[in-house]
């Protein structure tokens, strides 16, 4: 019953979209509303119809109906509760809806947001963000149905991926694909721009905020996906450099870019090439990204599967870019810069700065990550390019891209005097310097880290003599300190959310730095009362219990913790999973501040008399999802409505 | 410039008693983070993308022992490293080779960051070059300069 | 070329990235080419599961088929160990041997394995795992086709089935001896 309901509403929604797609292009050229109105009705319509089908597989997951397939496959009779309704989006099929679902959404959100304000954008961006949404459809249909069904029906699931079973899961995929869908909107109206000829700063205006919300979720997935790599799998680290990984990080990096280089086109109505051009980069890399993902051409943590669905995606792919490159090209005697620059030294040019940077590291990560691909057909030789490839590169890129953090804000538009550049920097400049002399004082000896601790200092330095000055001169006006505070922040809520944003941006570079620079350690096999000690911390092995869980076996090892006094007791395990050729590593941790103990359980005897552990002590990991807090907060702050009246 | 992070000197794990390993004596000293150094440049064979030295797989375990017990008879990090290709090929390097056609994945980066630099210093020159009048301000009409009065003067 | 045609390579400069990821539908990033074909068949030396010795180097002169495995790869170690005893009866008096490898395995999982296959061939466990990496191995099952003069010759990933071994083992014992 399900998969046929299921099913017959996928089907009509892509049957929808469709039509709402060519109504929508109709209604743009002609200029009838009636026609405008009809694919209104078919994109509510569709989203009515996602909502139905994701709520049929939800509940076929709590049923256990072991007729969908995919139900038999990510789910059996002990997965908990909770997994289960999370599990819906845990494989291949159930991403694509949830993708689906997420664009339904949003464009329900543009029809009532834009229907009115864009008028003249608003058909053809109808047009593009139902023709995506066909795309997902038809792919869900027809290359990846969720609703097919098992036969023979089985008594009992297979069970979702044992290391999905966190709450990592609950968050992770549906923060990155609310950035991915996200910036679709972005990039409709860019084609909007485009076809109708408007390519002024209207289409930017009307998406600054969709590209800040979506390039928030995006940053929240990737901080989140850091979170999940690092305490479920099992290897003390936060980011690999994996293809998957790569992928969702590049769009985050041209959207990133293409933040900062609109500020540009608004002050001086320039780079109208470059910021569409960014915005067709960006949605093409999410499509890439998805791509990746699925098509299993790059062997990846990720990938979800091989077979005809990489195919279309690549197809999609190959007809989004050239048509909207196609268009790029038509449009390009419109697109010329009309502004001049007063100066080199100037913001402008920190941003143009930025953006090189920003995007060289993105090609730098793009030619990384398809280079196997590339030496195979050059010359039929595998090779592999990793993390330290990627982290050797790319420092350089983002020291560069830190210090740039500070001058930007600062530095004056169209022309820095000598007198603006000594007001504003050599403060920061001195405390830098004096910072790096310090942190080497204190025993820092990786230049690395020198470098990125003080030019973090540099940074909050500039942040802080801007943010003091602007309080000083209303605290001269007759404000007290805390309402000025509050009303800079609130008044020019663009400029300081950047700012906040910025701030949680060095933070997480220190808790990088930290845990790279200065993260140890060991794998040592320890007898039942034996002790190991790293850092300071002292570990004791205890024993093993055993224990039967409602989907799995597991062998903990109980070890006591102490440094100088008890801690408490770390339970690293052994999951074993009946579906799962090799047993899962369960970690157990102690998160503070400043460090964080890891214990990963090894090889152990039988009988539990003894067991091999690999004991970390990672460093300043925290201030990575603390970072990620005050991130939030600054990107909250950006999007606030604008205040008229002074406050 | 090898640029890479380098770890602290680790405090070797110290056991109270350990027969399982005390059979034969290595011929040389070997720290853990001589093992890590090596193993770090590894690709865990049965993982993915995750170094030898990362990856908590028994494999992994396995080839760190190997590799312990190559560095303990003596042989260099670079030949234990060789002694992996030779027999998985060059994939097993986490990191391509800087020579040879590999070297293109390292350039790339360089490449970026001087073409992206050349194309904005050109445009910035040609854009600083443009004469002023081409930015003048756009006119203001008495309305708006009236409100603009106003709204300037009544701000506290 | 016009200067208005010259914008045209933007859209165009898209196409040798979209071709070279169609390339990757033709290439499984998974199957990795062993440099070791061709090359001599590292020694090595282990202790059956019976207690007997094992060595490669007593092959020599015979067709060997080193088999790598472990009881918990399921299902392609499973779905080979019957294909890999009846080879061993069909070939084994015509100067070919079949040895096992257990590798990242238990003992009493392993030798729970061969009895409930009814292996007759020689099984060795690899406790330190050193002979599969020898063998470059990334994974289970993996299979090396060695000749009489001890150069390894195929190597083969994933289960086997019997028209696989006939291929290549009929192969290596219609070359010459020596």
């Amino acid at each position: 019953m399900i998969p046929e309901l299921g099913y017959g509403a996928a089907i009509v929604a892509l049957a929808l979209a469709l039509w709402g797609a060519v109504t929508a292009a109709l209604g743009a050229r002609t200029g009838r509303p009636a026609l405008l109105l009809s694919a209104q009705h078919a994109a509510v319509g569709v989203f009515v119809l996602v909502t139905a089908c994701f709520a049929l597989l939800t509940y076929a997951f709590l049923t256990f109906d072991f007729s969908v397939r995919y139900v038999a496959t990510n789910t059996n009779l002990g997965t908990p509760f909770y997994y289960r309704i999370t599990g819906v989006w845990g494989a291949l099929e159930g991403s694509i809806i949830l993708w689906a679902w997420m664009l339904a959404l949003y464009t329900v959100i543009v029809i009532l947001r834009h229907r009115v304000s864009a008028r003249a954008f608003y058909p053809w961006v109808l047009t593009v963000m139902l023709g995506v949404l066909a795309f997902f459809l038809l792919v869900m249909t027809v290359a990846a149905p969720p609703f097919a069904r098992s036969s023979p029906v089985p008594a009992d699931g297979r069970g979702l991926n044992p290391l999905l079973e966190d709450t990592g899961m609950i968050t992770h995929p549906v923060a990155l694909y609310l950035g991915f869908t996200g910036l679709t909107v972005p990039f409709a109206f860019a084609l909007a721009a485009l076809i109708t000829g408007r390519v002024g700063d209207a289409w930017i205006t009307l998406t600054r905020r969709w590209t800040i919300v979506a390039w928030y979720f995006l940053s929240l997935g990737l901080l989140i996906g850091g979170w999940w790599s690092y305490h479920v799998l099992g290897w003390g680290g936060y980011w690999a450099w994996d293809p998957v990984e790569n992928a969702a990080f590049m769009p985050w990096l041209t959207a990133t870019a293409f933040l900062h280089s609109v500020m540009i086109q608004e002050r001086r109505r320039m780079l109208k090439l470059w910021n569409l051009s960014l915005v067709i980069l960006t949605f093409g890399l999410t499509l890439f990204g998805t791509f990746l993902t699925r098509s299993g051409v790059i062997a990846s943590v990720h990938a979800f599967t091989q077979g005809a669905i990489g195919a279309f995606f690549l197809s999609f792919l190959a007809l989004v870019l050239l048509t909207a490159l196609g268009l790029l090209a038509w449009r390009w005697d419109a697109l010329h810069a009309q502004g001049a620059l007063d100066s080199i030294v100037s913001r402008e040019s920190a941003f143009l700065l930025n953006n090189v940077l920003l995007v060289a590291v993105t090609f730098t990560v793009f030619f990384g990550t398809v280079f196997p691909l590339l030496s195979e057909v050059a010359r039929g030789v595998k090779v592999s390019v990793g993390a330290p490839f990627f982290n050797q590169v790319n420092v350089p890129l983002f020291l560069a891209l830190i210090f740039l953090m500070g001058v930007g804000p600062l530095i004056a538009w169209r022309r820095a005097s000598l007198d603006n550049l000594r007001r504003n920097f050599l403060a920061p400049v001195l405390v830098g310097v004096v910072a790096a002399a310090g942190f080497f004082a204190l025993g820092v000896r990786s230049a690395i880290a020198v470098l990125t601790l003080a030019l973090t200092v540099f940074v909050a330095a500039t942040i802080a003599v801007d943010f003091a000055r602007a309080t000083r001169a209303r605290l001269r006006v007759g404000e007290r300190l805390f309402p000025a505070m509050r009303g800079l922040l609130l008044r020019h809520n663009r400029r300081y959310g950047g700012f906040v944003v910025h701030l949680g941006i060095l933070i997480i570079a220190v808790g990088v730095t930290g845990s790279q620079a200065w993260s140890v350690q060991t794998e040592t096999t320890l007898r039942r009362g034996e002790s190991a000690e790293l850092a300071g911390y002292r570990v004791r092995f205890e024993d093993l219990t055993a224990s039967e869980e409602s989907n799995h076996f597991k062998v903990a090892g109980a070890f006591t913790v102490s440094n100088g006094r008890v801690l408490g007791v770390l339970r690293p395990a052994k999951k074993f999973y009946p579906q799962e050729q090799s047993p899962i590593a369960y970690v157990d941790y102690r998160l503070g501040l400043n460090e964080d103990i890891y214990l990963v359980l090894g090889d152990f005897a039988r009988d539990g008399s003894q067991a091999t552990v690999k004991l970390l002590v990672n460093r300043l990991v925290s201030w990575i999802w603390i970072g990620g807090l005050v991130l939030t907060l600054g990107a909250l702050l950006a999007i606030l409505p604008e205040r008229r009246k002074g406050a | 410039m090898k640029g890479r992070y380098a770890t602290a000197v680790l405090l070797l794990a110290v056991l109270v008693a350990d027969p399982a390993r005390g059979a034969q004596a290595p011929t040389r000293a070997v720290t853990e983070s001589q093992v890590h150094e090596v193993a770090a440049e590894l690709r865990c064979v049965v993982c993915q993308n995750l170094s030898v030295a990362d990856s908590p797989s028994e494999m992994a375990r396995q080839m760190r022992a190997i590799v312990r017990e190559r560095l303990e008879a003596g042989e260099s990090p670079a030949r234990v490293i060789q002694y992996f290709v030779d027999r998985y090929g060059e994939w097993i390097l986490l990191s391509p080779r800087r020579s040879g056609f590999t070297l293109l994945v390292w350039l790339a980066p360089l490449a970026a960051v001087a073409i992206g630099f050349a194309i904005v210093s050109t445009l910035v020159w040609r854009w600083t070059r443009r004469p002023a009048s081409a930015s003048t301000p756009p006119r203001v009409d008495p309305a708006m300069r009236e409100r603009i009065r106003r709204e300037t003067e009544t701000e506290p | 070329m016009s200067r208005r045609a010259w914008r045209w390579l933007i859209p165009a400069s898209a196409l040798p990235v979209l071709a070279l990821l169609a390339y990757g539908f033709r290439v499984n990033p998974r199957e990795i080419p062993s440099p070791l074909v061709g090359r001599p068949a590292p020694s090595f030396t282990l202790t059956a599961f019976d207690g007997a010795p094992v060595t490669l180097e007593a092959q020599r002169g015979r067709v060997v088929v080193v088999n790598f495995w472990a009881s918990w790869c399921y299902p392609a170690c499973y779905d080979e160990a019957p294909v890999l005893e009846r080879s061993w009866r069909a070939y084994r008096d015509r100067g070919v041997v079949v040895i096992g490898v257990d590798i990242q395995d238990t003992t009493e999982a392993a030798q729970n394995f061969v009895r409930d296959f009814g292996l007759t061939f020689p099984n060795a466990r690899d406790p330190s795992g050193k002979v599969s990496v020898d063998y470059g191995t990334y994974g289970v099952p993996e299979t090396f086709f060695i000749d009489r003069r001890g150069r390894i010759r195929a190597k083969h990933v994933g289960a086997l089935t019997d028209g696989v071994v006939r291929v290549h083992v009929d192969a290596l014992l219609a070359e010459p001896a020596g």
